[in-house]
């Protein structure tokens, strides 16, 4: 039952992605995106993790998927004009890139590491506390001083916005 | 590869619960429909519809009919896949919203125990803020689709407004969360169903009163109602991000709306007001009566609510729409962010 | 667990299958009259006039923008107060370090506040 429900979410994650990329209008592509991060979710659900799957939903599709389109409408993007794809030495890049993940991706399978052995919280004793419970217990004990530098994140984000945006404020100095 | 435990049973369970659940919210919103117009007409001291049926009680159904029947237009100019789209992806979030709330308490039949309440998440609340962010793409890709100015400028600030409230609210739950100590709805109502101080129900109105009121008026500004009904203030933008929508796809926003209503006050009840635990009454002993007795208590405070709505709105007057986002920025938050200190702080010197 | 999933998905073939219902029914059923003027943006019976899709206030992207950091910060606050009940039975330490989280964040709020970004004009 969970494998079939994982090539469910896991082929639709990959068509919507393809799709993403190749449609030419923008809105479309944010449409297939959020298609993408549904399926995303729908793993980490089967994955026990809940908290993260809910957050995957909220956060990026229900905030930064909202920004996008907000900033597509922002600038009345439609078509996307294609530009030839870039100079050799940027697709050459690229290649290089790409065959690294895919060489990544192929050792992953070929070694096993996802063949794995549960940490200290096996998917059974997360069910019996929780996940939010598990999250919220190690991340305010254990990880407290990343808990707390992403409140500067944060802080730097909200700066970074008005900055970006200042040109047109009233009360700017 | 292990079996999650769904025999047949539970499946069919799932699926009469799902259809139960469904009927109800469409057959409330038919009712809300009407109930919106004759208390409109009890508080402007008219009739409203009357003349369908023995008080005007079939005028839902004939606007049902009509709105099938009627000519669909779809915009020369619209961009046609979205535009049809737009609409369900109103509906279908608000017909998914309700799964996580709990309507009564647990019924057993044959020695089986079901729960009254679609989907037990672990993660019920956040489930519904989930859903909530969704339904803002309906109101701005309808906007946008329509390819018209009035459509889309009320599409921009509808998604302006719903975004800003959405903070307000999700903050305003934590107190809840916090007194709770989980993240499940189900939680939430057991733990409203002792006493407080001996004579009061344990409900959370009484211990987060200052978080209500901060939820309530979000509730508001997310459904889109008076005094928070800017996206689709008539005289300035004609109708809103539904301007060019016409027959059963215009009727769609409409439905997602009104069942969006009941969600909400469900989920008022469900938070503050003790979900379907009826006062002084221990339901559990019960037995059968017990469970009925439960969903009529989650019904009638429920029903509250939805009356709230409709008598706000026939009440209140509009907000401009500076005022609005002000008021969602510069007052909510803290106020929120307040109620949680509060909340923390008396939480630890107890 | 998939268990839990099921009843959702339950839900979501219904709902589909209601919107989708709705959608094509009134597709099917509706007259289909279309004439130039009949499909052309409303503006309130005048001829419409230029493009619909200019260009926005920037304030509407600062909104968004905002939205999408304090999102993030609310999402920080339900694993906390999840188990702020249990940590505080071992001090109020958890109280604290939320203090600090949300001190932080009430600089960039006032920040944001001082430099008119929540205004709307």
């Amino acid at each position: 039952m969970v494998t079939i429900f994982f090539f469910i979410f896991a082929v639709t994650a990959l068509v919507s992605a393809v799709l993403m990329i190749t449609y030419k209008n923008p809105v479309y592509s944010a449409l297939f995106l959020i298609l993408t991060f549904f399926s995303l979710a729908g793993m980490y659900f089967l994955l026990e993790a809940q908290f993260i799957a809910i957050v995957q939903i909220i956060v990026y599709a229900g905030a930064i998927m909202v920004l996008f389109l907000f900033v597509m409408m922002l600038l009345n993007l439609r078509q996307e004009t294609r530009l030839p794809i870039g100079r050799p030495f940027q697709v050459a890049l690229g290649s290089i890139f790409a065959l690294i993940l895919l060489i990544q991706l192929f050792f992953i399978v070929k070694v096993g590491l996802t063949v794995s052995k549960f940490g200290a919280f096996p998917p059974e004793k997360i069910n019996k506390i929780g996940s939010v419970q598990v999250i919220g217990g190690e991340l305010f004990t254990n990880y407290l001083f990343p808990f707390e530098a992403a409140s500067i994140l944060l802080l730097v984000g909200i700066i970074g916005a008005i900055i970006l945006g200042r040109k047109k404020l009233p009360n700017e100095m | 590869m292990e079996q999650a435990g769904y025999a047949f049973v539970d499946i069919l369970i799932v699926l009469a619960k799902v259809i139960v659940v469904i009927g109800i919210n469409l057959l409330m919103v038919m009712i809300l429909t009407l109930g919106e117009r004759r208390i409109a007409g009890f508080i402007q001291d008219r009739y409203g519809p009357n003349r369908v049926g023995p008080q005007g009680m079939l005028q839902p159904v004939a606007d049902g009919v009509k709105f099938f029947f009627k000519e669909e237009v779809i915009p020369s100019k619209a961009e046609k896949v979205i535009y049809v789209l737009a609409p369900a992806l109103v509906l279908g979030p608000a017909l998914l919203t309700f799964a996580v709330i709990p309507f009564g308490g647990p019924l057993s039949v044959v020695g089986k125990e079901i729960q009254l309440q679609i989907a037990e998440l672990n993660v019920g609340i956040l489930y519904i803020f989930a859903l909530l962010s969704l339904s803002v793409y309906g109101l701005v890709l309808g906007g946008w689709a329509s390819n018209s100015k009035y459509p889309l400028m009320g599409g921009l600030r509808s998604a302006a407004q719903m975004v800003s409230y959405e903070i307000s609210m999700g903050l305003a739950v934590i107190g809840i969360i916090m007194i709770t100590g989980s993240l499940r709805l189900s939680d939430v109502v057991m733990h409203q169903n002792e006493l407080l101080f001996g004579f009061l129900p344990h409900w959370n109105i009484f211990l987060q009163p200052l978080g209500f009121i901060i939820f309530i008026v979000a509730a508001y500004a997310e459904t889109n109602r008076v005094p928070f009904d800017l996206p689709e203030a008539e005289p300035e933008l004609v109708g809103g991000y539904h301007t060019e929508y016409s027959s059963m796809k215009f009727a769609s926003f409409m439905m997602g709306e009104y069942i969006a209503l009941i969600t909400s006050s469900a989920l008022m009840t469900t938070l503050y007001f003790g979900g379907w635990d009826f006062p002084y009454v221990d339901e559990s002993s019960l037995g059968i009566w017990g469970v009925l007795l439960s969903i009529i208590a989650f019904a009638v405070k429920t029903g509250f609510f939805l009356f709230l709505y409709l008598w706000v709105r026939w009440t209140l007057p509009r907000f401009r729409y500076d005022q609005l986002m002000g008021l969602g920025w510069k007052v909510m938050i803290p106020l929120a962010l307040f109620n949680i200190i509060i909340t923390g702080v008396v939480m630890s010197l107890l | 667990m998939v268990g839990e999933l099921v009843p959702i998905l339950v839900l979501l073939a219904v709902a589909v299958v209601i919107v989708a219902g709705i959608i094509g029914l009134t597709h099917l059923f509706g007259p289909k009259h279309p004439d130039p003027v009949k499909l052309s943006p409303y503006e309130s019976g005048m001829e419409p006039v230029g493009e619909a899709r200019t260009r926005f206030s920037i304030r509407f992207y600062i909104i968004a923008m905002l939205f999408v950091l304090f999102d993030i910060e609310v999402v920080f606050f339900y694993p906390w107060a999840v188990v702020f009940k249990k940590l505080l039975s071992m001090g109020s330490f958890i109280l604290i370090e939320m203090l600090v989280f949300v001190g932080l964040l009430l600089v960039g709020y006032l920040y944001a506040w001082k430099k008119g970004a929540l205004e709307w004009d």
